[in-house]
């Protein structure tokens, strides 16, 4: 159990509103009492300590802060982390190890989908919640599926490439029917 | 940026919602999927009271023509749900249109098509597309339920017509006469952007001839512009340079656009008559291609 009431500015008056949840973050059951409008972002950042997932423009136009929910990604910026409860969330955090890195993650770090990183675990999210739906995407497809993440660095060209790159692996990876 | 405080309370029943929305005379809001409502309370904006979340409500989220032939569309129905949809180009290619362009593929995870109606932004991709469908909202309160027509749904920018003990259950656009035919295009500098001017466009078709004809516009105007009465001119004839060039120009009137960042209001109205040119050429070329 952990509160987050306190990351959120001491204010005057005593009845402030908390909830407890529980949510389901990277495979783990996480029981915490929030205030209704901590946004899921900061549950994640600040209460659970999982700074992977980034918050930046907090306007709902980036999608750094993508985070998967149920499956889907979704602006951790635009949501409550009370709409959480009882959902499955999975960050950054979750998709893979340093030793064993997701196909996504992979194919970021071989065609060099990425500069200063910002903009990345929301990227990989939304390219992960793509390939589950479409695993052989066309180019503009994943360009597309990618139209709500801003990268201010690279022109896009690699982070498509790496999505590319990812959709290919996993296919490869899937058992082949005879 | 955090909200001000707010109480929530999450229903299992619309009852209970209702009952919710009542007891809090006004000062309440509903909340489905928040991808209007959640930024304007960041921004302060709007500091509702108390925020009733509607996602926990079972079976808000169909999709599906009933016995009259009336397209209905549940609260909880987000713009992906449309988008991914694969009869609706053939039912409702207006719709079909709009669900690809409406904010980004992320926010269309969430977003709801109702929700965004009663958002009633005159910006907004979807209020246009029903009012040039001829839809209807259902509300439902502590009495019932009532219909309102899309006209009359959206009073202003950001105003709705639902009392504040109500919330739009469900959308619905009438049946096609004929064969549906339309489409919806959108300006934007960007995806994700606000349109610059777009234009909706709904129509029945007997053959080569046009039944009903519904058209709006969205960005050009302080509120949704119903360009019904203008696109009317359409109705009974067959759809070749001379009547599409009609159609655009009266359209185009119908607009009221100001100057701003997005462009002047010679160039959106400009936007206005190609788009409608546009999208009646379309049509007419594939009735020929289908004859």
């Amino acid at each position: 159990m952990s509160s987050l009431y306190d990351v959120i500015p001491p204010a005057a008056g005593a009845d402030v509103p908390v909830r407890r949840i529980t949510v389901e973050v990277n495979g783990e059951s996480r029981t915490m009492d929030v205030e209704p409008r901590l946004l899921l972002v900061h549950m994640l950042r600040q209460g659970l300590e999982l700074t992977g997932t980034h918050s930046g423009c907090d306007t709902t136009s980036c999608g750094a802060c993508t985070v998967l929910v149920d499956g889907r990604p979704v602006k951790s910026c635009t949501m409550f982390a009370v709409m959480a409860d009882g959902k499955k969330v999975e960050t950054v955090e979750g998709m893979g190890t340093a030793s064993e890195l997701h196909p996504v993650q992979e194919g970021f770090k071989q065609e060099h989908g990425l500069q200063c990183g910002f903009c990345t675990p929301g990227m990989m999210l939304a390219s992960k919640a793509l390939l589950e739906r479409n695993p052989n995407p066309t180019e503009d497809e994943v360009r597309w599926a990618l139209s709500g993440n801003l990268c201010r660095c690279t022109g896009y060209q690699n982070i498509v490439k790496s999505v590319l790159w990812a959709a290919e692996k996993m296919r490869n990876d899937q058992p082949q029917e005879a | 940026m955090y909200p001000s405080r707010f109480a929530y309370e999450a229903p299992k029943t619309l009852a209970e919602a209702i009952a919710l929305l009542d007891a809090n005379g006004g000062e309440a809001k509903v909340l489905s999927g928040g991808q209007s409502l959640i930024p304007m309370v960041k921004l302060r904006f709007a500091s509702p009271e108390l925020l009733v979340d509607i996602n926990n409500i079972p079976g808000l989220d169909y999709m599906r023509i009933d016995e009259q032939g009336n397209l209905r569309i549940g609260a909880l129905v987000r713009h992906e749900d449309l988008e991914h949809s694969t009869t609706l180009p053939a039912t409702h290619p207006t719709l079909a249109a709009a669900s690809h362009l409406v904010a980004d593929p992320i926010v269309r995870t969430r977003g709801t098509f109702v929700g965004s109606l009663c958002h009633a932004d005159p910006q907004g991709d979807w209020a246009a597309t029903m009012i040039a469908l001829g839809g209807r909202i259902v509300a439902q309160g502590p009495k019932g339920k009532r219909e309102i027509d899309m006209r009359e749904f959206v009073l202003g920018p950001f105003t709705n017509a639902l009392a504040f003990n109500e919330i739009a259950v469900e959308a619905i656009v009438p049946p096609v006469k004929g064969k549906a035919a339309g489409s919806y295009l959108k300006l934007e500098r960007r995806v994700g952007d606000f349109a610059t001017a777009s234009v909706a466009v709904a129509l029945d078709m007997n053959g080569a001839t046009v039944g009903r004809a519904g058209c709006a516009l969205a960005g050009v105007g302080g509120r949704t512009i119903d360009a019904n009465d203008a696109i009317s001119v359409l109705v009974g004839k067959t759809l070749n340079a001379e009547s599409i060039e009609a159609a655009a120009e009266a359209v185009a009137a119908a607009a009221d656009p100001r100057t701003d960042h997005r462009g002047s209001a010679d160039y959106k109205r400009h936007i206005v008559k190609t788009f409608v040119t546009r999208i009646l050429n379309n049509i007419a070329n594939s009735e020929q291609k289908a004859a």
